[in-house]
């Protein structure tokens, strides 16, 4: 017997079952097909504005920073403020994501842009999250070539640029607007769920930011909810 | 590779850790923080308690489901294009892991915390074998540099002052100046962030565990606050998830109220930093991402426990809480528990892992005062679970003679109670009687394992059982 079959067999062996009792198996379907959602915390349950309140409230509890823009064409300018109120150079690197390249960069005419992935040489950061969280103040960020994973991680400025209208009261509502782009049992490569920027607390359980990750995190979020 | 335990000298374990400076000092820091923090974030959430019991049942459920969650999950990580692997035992698991490791001709392994990594020994295995593993958790990076095992399953470090991870710091990263500033904490994370950026950008292979697997979507889930996980399973050739068969939830619905209880319980947030869902090797478009993506599937004792007594261990979450309100883990640290699993959750997993009779002494290790079950975030009840252990030492003649001849006293004068209630009045009368001048004694026959460490109190007043029955009789 090869080891797959060895666990399988010592499991069923263990549960008294043979794997193939037909109400066993159609209740484990069912649960899959039909994913019932659990306990959902009413926190997340709000009108528009206040969920977004929320957000924001949540994000800077967990020392993430937010500003709100009108439209993607005020979006330089919030990157501009940002990099400057911390005294970094004016260079940005970004995914080719659709939203991020229709934003009229050149009203920032000092920014220089570069498009592509992060190799650790870069200082600061720009992804698009494909949604958040209000609930706990996370952002969800899917990984796909136009918002590379290592964007999320390797600069230690990590800029975010957040439509209103995608900010979910629950993860619930997030989990849906993920199955509806992706497909029932599918998802991207990779979902990051960021929640502030990166910590480390191993040390007498001091908390100091910036651990592996990015030291700030900062989020521009566009329009209204 | 199993890492050799130290649980049969358990006792000894014990008298060094309440004489340790330092280890007391950084005891200190864990009763007060850790307790408050989950407190607050509990309070602020109406539903916390129903999500506790939202998190048991989701785990019951897919424990008594296990077999066909697993297929399920199995089929969607192929579908991704990832692998699966099975292993019986740790040393299964450790083979799987240097096979890819040599397939993929790595020589270095950036590492992100895994409990299942410490269990089976890959370190030392991969090490010995020509694989240099570099832990990437500040904390697990501190204990490896020192070769110690982790102290506390989420805060591997815990034991440790901010002094000795200093000279620590000094020994190894030689080439750094050696009369550099290291007094703040700030200081020395910057210089690990350092360091190790360099291991994420080298290493050839990533090896993470998991928090949790996903069967709809054949998703492993990673959380951590350092986001070095995440560094560790993006940046090489290929990413090794190390879980174990009871790590299975069935939906994303089901993830997201696990999810909701474990970093409250754990570290008292809201939500950990990053809580990250990996499907499968980097796609055809994609920029980044490992090439491949293997999990490995440990079994190593766990299927047994699914048909006995201590299937409700299976349920556990890792967060931590049952240590972080324990006196005991509070008085002695993780370390004197011998082996990888400490504090309460551990007293119950290692005797199922690596035997009774080598972990006798940690389910022992109780006063039953039942925190950890209050906290336990999937509400293991891990007083009820120890206690079996106990049983299960007795009726194999493990435990000590003179525990054994003192039960069997108790059991002769409990099973009469007539008997029990007049020998306990006497006792009572003559320990008052000597007792009166000081209302304590330093020293007690019999007693002398109590006496040697503090004084044991004179009654006051008849005892328990007459008191009782005066009330009774006085009721109208």
């Amino acid at each position: 017997m090869n080891a797959r079959d060895t666990v399988f067999a010592s499991i069923r062996s263990a549960l008294a079952v043979n794997g193939q009792e037909a109400p066993r198996r159609r209740e484990v379907a069912d649960r899959l097909a039909g994913h019932p959602a659990g306990v959902v915390p009413q926190r997340g349950n709000l009108p528009p504005q206040a969920r977004l309140a929320l957000f924001v409230k949540m994000m800077e509890a967990a020392a993430g920073t937010v500003t709100a823009v009108a439209s993607i064409d005020e979006v330089p300018a919030a990157v501009g403020t940002f990099l400057r109120r911390y005294n970094l150079p004016l260079a940005v690197r970004r995914g080719g994501d659709e939203k991020l390249g229709g934003v009229p960069w050149s009203n920032e005419p000092a920014l220089e842009m570069s498009v592509g992935p992060s190799d650790g040489a870069q200082l600061t950061s720009v992804s698009h999250a494909f949604g958040a969280v209000a609930e706990t103040g996370t952002l969800v960020m899917t990984a796909s070539p136009d918002n590379p994973t290592t964007l999320n991680f390797l600069p230690d400025n990590h800029i975010v640029v957040l439509d209103a209208k995608d900010v979910s009261g629950d993860f619930e509502t997030s989990i849906g607007k993920l199955r509806e782009k992706y497909g029932a049992g599918a998802l991207p490569r990779v979902v990051n769920m960021i929640t502030g920027p990166s910590r480390s607390a191993d040390i007498e359980q001091t908390l100091i930011l910036g651990a592996h990750g990015p030291r700030r995190l900062h989020v521009v979020v566009v329009g209204e909810p | 590779m199993t890492t050799v335990a130290t649980s049969p000298r358990f006792k000894d374990n014990v008298r060094e850790a309440l004489v340790d400076p330092n280890l007391q000092t950084a005891l200190s820091f864990v009763e007060v923080n850790f307790i408050a923090r989950r407190q607050e974030v509990a309070d602020k959430l109406p539903e916390f308690e129903q999500l506790r019991d939202s998190a048991r049942d989701i785990k019951n459920h897919t424990l008594a489901h296990l077999d066909l969650y697993l297929e399920a999950y199995e089929q969607r990580v192929v579908a991704q294009g990832g692998k699966v692997h099975y292993a019986v035992t740790a040393d299964d698991a450790c083979k799987i892991a240097l096979d890819l490791c040599r397939q993929l001709g790595a020589k270095t392994v950036t590492k992100g915390k895994s409990m299942i990594g410490e269990e089976i020994g890959i370190n030392a295995f991969l090490e010995a074998n020509g694989v240099t593993p570099v832990e990437t958790d500040l904390g697990e990076y501190i204990i490896q540099l020192r070769g110690e095992l982790p102290s506390h399953i989420i805060a591997p470090a815990v034991h440790l002052t901010k002094a000795q991870v200093e000279a620590d710091f000094r020994r190894v990263h030689t080439h750094l100046p050696h009369d550099r500033n290291m007094a703040e904490p700030e200081t020395m994370l910057a210089e690990a962030r350092a360091v190790l950026r360099e291991k994420f950008l080298a290493a050839d292979v990533g090896i993470t565990g998991a928090n949790f697997l996903i069967a709809e979507t054949g998703s492993s889930i990673i959380v951590t606050n350092e986001g070095n996980g995440d560094l560790t399973q993006t940046l090489p050739k290929a990413h090794i998830v190390l879980a174990s068969i009871e790590k299975l939830v069935p939906t994303l619905e089901d993830a997201a109220q696990m999810l909701r209880v474990l970093a409250r319980s754990a570290t008292g947030q809201e939500m950990s930093v990053y809580t990250t869902l990996s499907t499968g090797p980097r796609r055809a478009e994609d920029l980044d991402g490992p090439g491949e993506y293997h999990v490995i599937i440990l079994d190593n004792g766990r299927s047994a426990m699914l048909g006995g007594q201590f299937r409700d261990m299976l349920r556990c979450i890792r967060c931590g809480a049952c240590m972080n309100h324990c006196p005991v883990y509070h008085a002695v640290g993780g370390h004197a528990y011998g082996w990888v699993y400490p504090g309460p959750m551990g007293a119950v997993l290692t005797p199922s892992l690596i035997g009774v009779d080598k972990a006798g002494n940690l389910p022992n290790a109780s006063t039953f005062c039942g925190r950890c079950e209050e906290v336990c975030p999937v509400r293991i009840p891990l007083p009820k679970l120890m206690r079996h252990w106990r049983e299960r030492e007795f009726e194999r003649h493990l435990s000590p003679g003179t525990v054994r001849a003192g039960l069997g006293l108790w059991a002769f004068f409990a099973r009469r109670p007539r008997l029990y209630g007049f020998a306990t009045g006497i006792a009572a009368r003559v320990l008052t009687f000597f007792g009166r001048s000081r209302g304590r004694f330093g020293w007690l026959p019999l007693a002398g394992g109590w006496t040697k460490h503090r004084e044991f109190p004179s009654p006051q007043g008849k005892t328990f059982q007459a008191q009782w029955q005066r009330r009774m009789e006085r009721r109208p």
